[in-house]
């Protein structure tokens, strides 16, 4: 058995295929975090002063708050002074402007398959495109113009449309909420706003494509998705770092907001360089998600596929308030190598018969760590509330280990909670069957995966499950020993 | 010509000898069967000949069509066109049973040199097998093998090998489990596949198969080895008298 499982070791060696650095003249802070940065940040992105005010509230709470690590991750205290909080490519033009966009730029995007120009983009999708600090395009502005959707960086939003800033950033996510959310809301450089109007269907997917570029540099994105009453939307983020020795820090945070009768999806598709196979490198991602159901009937999904990043710490969570509204929560979570992957969610139930769903499959390979944390909290309020809950963790090699980490609390009688676990190897008889037919050892656990994912694969939009498809067969095959 | 050839082969299960010195030669287009008590090594030698890393050869000669045999990994083999019909076929939780079907279809006819099916060819293609087979057509939806019957697994089975077309067909057990109609079905999805160029090992207990398929040799395995090989007859004078006279005559 030992050349099975040296075999099945030496499948989880992969190409990181986005790893590559642009080349590019960027405006970069020094390292350094303190007051006068953040004023130099906000007068940068001629923020108006309430928001300045904010950032300013956030950092006083953040210096009072201690880095949490309650989570399976082990990692050297962060020094949150050695890095540079601010990076933007110098040739960037105003933004929106696809002409005069800096051409090593689009070839960046290019390569990594997001072609920017619209009559080369994807279908039916709109783009907007972050590179370390900045927003540097987003697509199809017109089209969504037209139905009424905003879809610009955020820090456009906070200029343009302060009123909607001001009512729902940090309504979901508090400034003070948990360590990197204070953090990011200090920080924060770009990111996504959306709104959708009263009644409107989004005409496009929306999606957001993260690029890290500049060494020592922190990401800190802030997503802000606005569903008003009986509006629909659906949107994908995407991201990739280059291949460097140090760690790099990526802490986001995304609030969701469904009004009455709306509704939200919102797929990640994560891979973020995840280090090498000595665990050397990689990127931090601290994330705080969460959605909030705020009218009744309202319906938001998260979608995700987690296959980078050295330590993933990522809890995208619903809060369902309305009645009868509804959370869903479906996650493919993989860690090889060194990887370290705590996630899961948060299914917070208020309203009455409100109804959540939580489904997550992690696949452990190499000396890769997976847990599952979950929450799911039945109010006083959420008479005859329901959730079901399954987690899945499949096992590749030896060295591999999966935890789940459920937590239910029910302080409503009528209230139930269903939760499922099973943990499963890819066993050499599946192996030798697929083997026996044809495939080789790759193929075979490639295979085996899609089959484990499958539920999760089925509830991303369809062009981006093929996508996921074979992100998941990349990370998982490569030279056969 | 010999398709294989099966020279002084001894396998061990860890320390423990389970085949001790096996010669067996299968012509082309001819169908032999291996009979025997069970725990004899049957599937042992099936197991080996498709390559199975539980089995660890320890003596002896394999070629297949002229190959030595023993040198190829699993899919190799397959890619030559051995298959191998599992005993207890394997059950691959969520992977549909169509996709993972036109996957290998398709991994074999890339070796081949053969076109690739898309989509439409391998629905027309496998609808047609599946009734062929008697199978229902939601056996293509649900995932490989999982929740299915003891004899819906071995039709699934047979589906595959009429998909995969392969020159040697090893058959372990496929009769085993099903009801009167599907040994029908079974028995005419094997017999139709059989051909000049196509030969066949097949490992079974009961006569009941083989009054279908009329086989050309027939090879006793008892302890590892071959004690006894025939004609036809052979067969229906083990499903009288059992196997304890031959093994009697051995020991005299
Ligand atoms: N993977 C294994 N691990 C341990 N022992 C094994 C293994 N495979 C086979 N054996 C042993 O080898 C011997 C032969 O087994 P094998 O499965 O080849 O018999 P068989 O002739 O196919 O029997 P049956 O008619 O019951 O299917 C048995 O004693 C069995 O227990
Ligand atoms: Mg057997």
């Amino acid at each position: 058995m030992s050349t099975e499982s040296q075999n099945l070791e030496s499948l989880i060696q992969r190409n990181y295929t986005a790893g590559f650095v642009t080349d590019i003249e960027q405006e970069t802070f020094p390292p350094g975090l303190d007051e006068t940065m953040i004023q130099r940040l906000s007068a940068i992105k001629q923020e108006p002063d309430f928001m300045k005010e904010w950032r300013l509230a956030a950092f006083r709470g953040w210096q009072r708050m201690k880095e949490p690590h309650w989570s399976i991750a082990r990692y050297d205290p962060i020094d949150y002074q050695g890095f540079s909080y601010y990076s933007s490519p110098k040739s960037r033009s105003s933004v929106g402007s696809l002409e005069d966009i800096d051409p090593k730029l689009l070839e960046t995007y290019e390569k990594l398959g997001i072609p920017l120009h619209e009559r080369a983009a994807l279908a039916g999708v709109a783009v907007d495109a972050v590179f370390d600090s900045v927003s540097v395009a987003t697509t199809f502005r017109e089209t969504l113009a037209k139905a009424g959707v905003v879809f610009c960086p955020i820090s456009e939003a906070i200029r343009n449309y302060p009123e909607l800033v001001r009512a729902y950033l940090g309504s979901v996510v508090p400034p003070g909420d948990n360590f990197f959310a204070a953090l990011n809301s200090a920080v924060f450089t770009d990111g996504s706003f959306v709104y959708v109007p009263k009644g409107v269907r989004c005409p496009l997917e929306l999606s957001t494509y993260f690029r890290i570029n500049a060494a020592k540099t922190g990401q800190f994105e802030r997503t802000l998705i606005i569903a008003d009453e009986g509006a629909t939307v659906s949107y994908l983020e995407g991201c990739t770092a280059p291949m460097r020795d140090e760690n790099q820090l990526h802490a986001a945070v995304v609030e969701l907001v469904a009004l009455k009768d709306a509704e939200i999806r919102y797929a990640t598709v994560q891979n973020w360089y995840p280090g090498n196979e000595r665990g050397e490198g990689g990127i931090y991602n601290f994330v705080t998600k969460r959605g909030e159901c705020r009218g009744d009937r309202s319906h938001i999904s998260w979608v995700q596929v987690e296959t980078g990043s050295a330590i993933t710490w990522k809890y995208p969570s619903c809060v369902l308030r309305g009645d009868d509204s509804v959370g869903e929560f479906y996650s493919i979570a993989v860690a090889r190598n060194y990887q370290q992957a705590d996630t899961g969610t948060k299914m917070i139930h208020l309203g009455r018969r409100t109804r959540s769903t939580i489904l997550s499959k992690g696949i452990s390979a190499g000396h890769g760590h997976n847990a599952y944390r979950g929450l799911v909290r039945m109010g006083s309020t959420a008479q005859t509330a329901h959730n079901y809950t399954q987690c899945d963790s499949l096992l590749i090699g030896s060295a591999a280990r999966a935890d789940t980490f459920p937590v239910i609390e029910v302080e409503n009688a009528s209230a139930r909670a269903e939760h499922e676990a099973t943990t499963s190897k890819i066993s050499a008889d599946q192996l030798f069957y697929c083997r026996q037919r044809g495939l080789t050892e790759e193929e075979a656990t490639g295979l085996i995966v899609n089959g484990f994912c499958r539920d999760v694969l089925l509830k991303l939009p369809l062009e981006f499950a093929v996508e996921a498809q074979k992100l998941l067969s990349v990370t998982l095959e490569g030279a056969v020993g | 010509m010999n398709l294989l050839e099966i020279a002084n082969l001894h396998v061990s299960v860890g320390d423990r000898p389970i085949l001790r010195g096996i010669d067996l030669e299968v012509p082309s287009g001819e169908m032999h069967v291996i009979m025997g008590p069970n725990g004899s090594g049957k599937s042992t030698l099936v197991q080996t000949l498709a390559g199975s890393e539980a089995y660890t050869v320890q003596q002896g000669q394999v070629r297949f069509a002229g190959e030595n045999l023993l040198g190829l990994k699993p899919e190799e083999r397959a890619h030559r066109g051995l298959f191998l019909a599992f005993q207890y076929p394997v059950e691959i939780p969520g992977l549909g049973n169509a996709l993972f079907l036109r996957t290998i279809v398709n991994a074999v006819r890339k070796t081949r040199g053969l076109p690739e099916w898309d989509a439409l060819d391998f629905l027309s293609r496998s609808r047609a097998e599946l009734e062929q087979m008697g199978m229902k057509p939601e056996l293509l939806e649900r995932a490989v093998n999982q929740g299915f019957s003891g004899g819906e697994k071995k039709r699934n089975e047979i589906l595959q090998l009429r998909l995969l077309e392969p020159r040697l067909a090893l058959l372990d057990e496929t009769d085993s489990g099903l009801d009167i109609d599907a040994l029908r079905t079974v028995a005419q999805g094997i017999e139709s596949m059989r051909d000049a160029h196509r030969s066949f090992l097949l490992v079974t207990h009961y006569q009941r198969l083989l009054d279908h398929l009329r086989p050309d040799r027939i090879h006793v395995l008892a302890n590892g080895q071959i004690v006894q090989s025939g004609d036809a007859d052979l067969a229906r004078m083990l499903e009288k008298r059992g196997y304890d006279w031959l093994l009697q005559e051995q020991r005299a």
